[in-house]
């Protein structure tokens, strides 16, 4: 293959990211990077340079990754991670973000060909796990993961274990009790039939044998397949709630009972068809409502973010420990791009620490021998040792997850639509069946009971059970398609319910690299130096981005320097006296408002310009600026307000802008929004807004790339259709309109059907055809309506 | 017309058998991905030649 050069840029063979130099370079194929060529030198020895030929550029790229994998020789470790282990093989599943194409599929099941001692790897595209089975007498987990780091697939490995849990899940068997119920709507549908096509009186012998077919047909569909209602209905009417589970329940019941009575005492044919008919699309129901997105987890908390194991110094040794055994006293050693678990004292190197996550503070900080250094940040720089002053579980970041609110079940979500009507359906209900019993009972009483069981059978609320998953999940998908994933169904009701927004700011409307500079001074080469050397002095952020957007030019010996707090930094180097800051302390006067932060710049007296820093807001934020004021916007940031001018313009007045906010503030503001009645949602992306997220009525974690760790959340919202947030509500809203909609059909069916069921007349075939009509009728209007609502939102 | 019994038996048993294939197929686990699968048959056999075109 011939390599691809668009519009004069390089990529990389590997990862497709642009070629800064010529440097790396094997058989004519450019890389970006040693460690994509080492990627491509290992499969080229392997002879699997196949991996190339199915997609351009498959490979992750490696410039920056930087990790250490002995920690896996733990045998405490391992025991943790692996499946299944015996004498000879060892079985273990791992998940891999990287999988997304099918070189990756083809690749990953060749693992053998690099080590024979691998016997067997399968790949579940959609999971990304990857399941190995090896000889561990030859290969170590350790040697194993090391060699998918070598081929560009490092395995996620982390404390809360996701693969396992998502395997825990899947065993309800919903759909061997859908596959029950269907076989026998098959069969019951076609013993049926000649019953109402009516059975001349020659082959009236037949009748019986049908019925009794059909009853024993009926019972795995009730006892097996429809068990499930029975005993949700029973916990429920324990609990004394009145949900839509009771009404169905007791629909089955009486079906099977008065199928069973008519047969035996050869009065009627029975409802077998209805009643298997009933279960087979209640459960089809369930089925679509239960959508499980693999890849993603909204269940995730801090042990997902922290490392799995730490590495200490024990008498002068490096030994790597699980982070379970991390205690006081231990002195650990973190490394580049590693984080931080514990709070901990810095005792050796120099410490800049990346806080975006838990504060949301955008800029890494620095931090000074014998400080404390809190959990949750991301060493940038050379290696660190700190003295651990915390345990893991106390530390500033986790006791969050202490609070009330991580600890409280999930029982504040608003009541569904759903389960508010069910109540009173079900009281209506049994309402007209006891009057229908008693209205008959005095004249006739086998026509009494014969109105009481048809009234239950025909208002059984199929179709209103089925309104509102098969509207939900075609909204769900619908969601899906724009990157809005939700966790479970009932998030699209709470979503129209919404009527109050908060949003973070670093990382939520601000992207990774949220501000660039703009030099608005004309400068000289020397004048450039002369700024640099005085900036790389100071840790202030906007310093640091000066001389970063300044590069590495040679640094000047500055004489005399200082720093005044909030303002600037005065500075001699050499002959030149320099003022860098604020209009304040470098023009005299306050500068006029103005959208940018701006540092001015004042060599020898004289005025040279300014740096501007603009800052990027996600595009979008000003169509959801105009959601106000049917729903009420709040900035809600763990950052100093240096943006509160550029912000505001996008938020009411000021008052909705709160800076400063520590992670408590965060859940603590929720609440106060929550007292007052408002229906909250909360948008934020990193560890310190998790409490927050929690607390809300719909916490929606914001994220760039869904494989990347993202708070406990309701919903998981892909960065770039971070537009698209006000459609989404719309069509949230639309969509609950939609399920009333479809409520009121089901009624309709369920007032014809009563018409016949009050007067005792119910026939098998009025029940049989009634029951899948309202059905088909409900799920094709739902999902044309959703879809309908969905184009009309531009969603689709 | 007694054929009948004998019939709807055979139809029977025969729909009971597609069921427990069903039922060993889930348990199997040959449902669990559907997705890899469609994938992995556009992939090509193994060839020694085609190293690194």
């Amino acid at each position: 293959m011939i390599e691809r050069a668009i519009i004069g840029k390089t990529l990389c063979y590997h990862c497709g990211d642009e070629c800064l130099t010529e440097q790396y370079a094997v058989e004519g194929k450019q890389f970006c990077c040693h460690g994509c060529q080492t990627v491509y030198q290992v499969l080229s020895e392997n002879k699997l340079c196949r991996y190339y030929n199915y997609n351009d550029h498959p490979g992750a790229t490696r410039t920056r990754i930087d990790k250490r994998f002995d920690y896996l020789n733990e045998p405490s470790i391992v025991s943790e991670l692996i499946d299944y282990k015996d004498d000879r093989v060892t079985i273990v599943t791992f998940y891999i973000p990287h999988i997304h194409c099918s070189s990756c599929l083809w690749l990953l099941e060749q693992l053998n060909k690099i080590n024979p001692a691998i016997h067997y790897c399968r790949v579940d595209f959609l999971k990304k796990q990857l399941n190995i089975r090896f000889d561990h007498q030859k290969l170590n987990l350790q040697q194993l993961v090391e060699l998918l780091y070598d081929i560009g697939y490092e395995p996620l490995i982390s404390l809360q274990d996701i693969i396992k849990k998502q395997n825990a899940v899947n065993k309800d068997n919903l759909v061997s009790k859908i596959a029950v119920a269907g076989f026998c709507f098959g069969n019951v549908m076609l013993l049926s039939f000649p019953e109402y096509f009516g059975i001349t009186s020659l082959e009236h012998s037949f009748k019986y044998f049908f019925g009794i077919l059909n009853i024993l047909i009926c019972i795995p569909v009730v006892f097996y397949s429809g068990r499930g209602y029975f005993v949700s209905a029973w916990q429920n009417l324990r609990n004394k709630v009145l949900n839509i589970d009771f009404p169905l329940a007791l629909g089955i019941a009486v079906l099977f009972i008065r199928t069973v009575t008519e047969v035996l005492t050869k009065t009627g044919a029975g409802f077998a068809d209805t009643l298997c008919g009933l279960v087979f699309f209640l459960l089809l129901g369930k089925f679509v409502q239960k959508k499980t997105y693999h890849h993603i987890s909204f269940e995730r908390d801090y042990r997902s973010f922290f490392p799995v194991a730490v590495h200490i110094l024990d008498n002068g040794i490096e030994k790597p420990i699980p982070l379970s055994q991390l205690h006081i006293h231990h002195r650990m050693v973190i490394r580049h791009n590693e984080i931080i678990p514990a709070d901990a004292i810095l005792l050796k190197g120099d410490a800049l620490v990346d806080f975006s996550f838990v504060t949301g503070e955008a800029i890494p900080v620095s931090r000074t021998l014998g400080e404390i250094v809190y959990a949750g940040g991301r060493q940038t720089g050379e290696a660190i040792e700190l003295e651990v002053v915390k345990p893991v579980s106390q530390s500033y970041l986790t006791q969050l997850w202490n609070n009330e609110a991580f600890t409280r079940k999930q029982d504040n979500r608003m009541q569904t639509f759903n389960e508010k009507v069910s109540k009173y359906f079900t009281i209506v209900l049994l309402l007209i069946a006891f009057s229908s019993l008693f209205f008959w009972l005095p004249t006739d009483y086998k026509r009494g009971f014969a109105a009481f069981t048809a009234v239950l059978i025909v208002a059984c609320p199929c179709a209103l059970a089925l309104s509102t998953p098969f509207t939900m999940s075609a909204a769900l998908s619908v969601f899906d398609r724009n990157l809005f994933y939700l966790k479970n169904t009932a998030v699209v009701e709470q979503l129209a319910k919404v009527d109050t927004i908060v949003l973070d700011k670093t990382g939520t409307i601000t992207t990774g690299d949220s501000s660039y500079v703009k030099n608005e001074a004309s400068l000289t080469e020397e004048q450039k130096q002369l700024v640099y050397s005085v900036c790389i002095n100071s840790i202030h952020p906007l310093c640091r981005m000066i001389y970063h957007y300044l590069g590495g030019l040679e640094r000047l010996l500055v004489s005399k320097y200082s720093e005044i707090p909030g303002k600037g930094i005065l500075g001699t180097v050499g002959k030149h006296q320099l003022r860098i800051g604020s209009s304040k302390l470098v023009l005299g006067y306050p500068e006029r408002a103005v959208y940018s932060t701006n540092v001015h710049l004042l060599i020898d007296g004289l005025y040279l310009g300014y740096f501007a820093f603009e800052h990027h807001y996600r595009a979008g934020m000003e169509k959801i600026s105009a959601l106000e004021p049917s729903i009420n916007l709040h900035l809600l940031s763990g950052d100093q307000d240096h943006e509160r001018t550029e912000l505001v313009k996008f938020f009411k007045d000021t008052t909705r802008l709160h800076f400063n906010q520590s992670p408590q503030d965060k859940l603590d503001f929720i609440q106060t929004l929550q007292d007052n009645g408002d229906k909250v949602m909360m948008i934020g992306d990193g560890l310190n807004d998790s409490g927050a997220l929690k607390q809300s009525d719909l916490g929606v974690a914001i994220t760039d790339n869904v494989n990347n760790f993202s708070p406990g959340s309701d919903a998981i919202l892909d960065g770039r259709s971070f537009n698209k947030l006000p459609a989404f509500l719309r069509f949230s809203k639309d969509t609950v309109k939609i399920i009333y909609f479809s409520f009121l059909i089901s009624l309709t069916y369920n007032l014809i059907g009563l018409s016949y069921a009050v007067t005792g007349n119910l026939s098998p075939l009025i029940a049989a055809i009634l029951m899948p009509v309202s059905t088909v009728t409900i799920i094709s209007f739902t999902s044309i309506a959703t879809h309908l609502a969905a184009k009309q939102r531009k969603l689709l | 017309m007694s054929i009948i019994y004998f019939l709807i038996g055979c139809s029977l048993l025969l729909a009971v058998c597609f069921l427990a294939a069903f039922f060993w197929a889930q348990r199997t686990g040959q449902n669990d991905d559907l997705h890899t699968p469609s994938m992995r048959i556009l992939l090509d056999d193994e060839d020694e030649n085609s190293r690194g075109k």
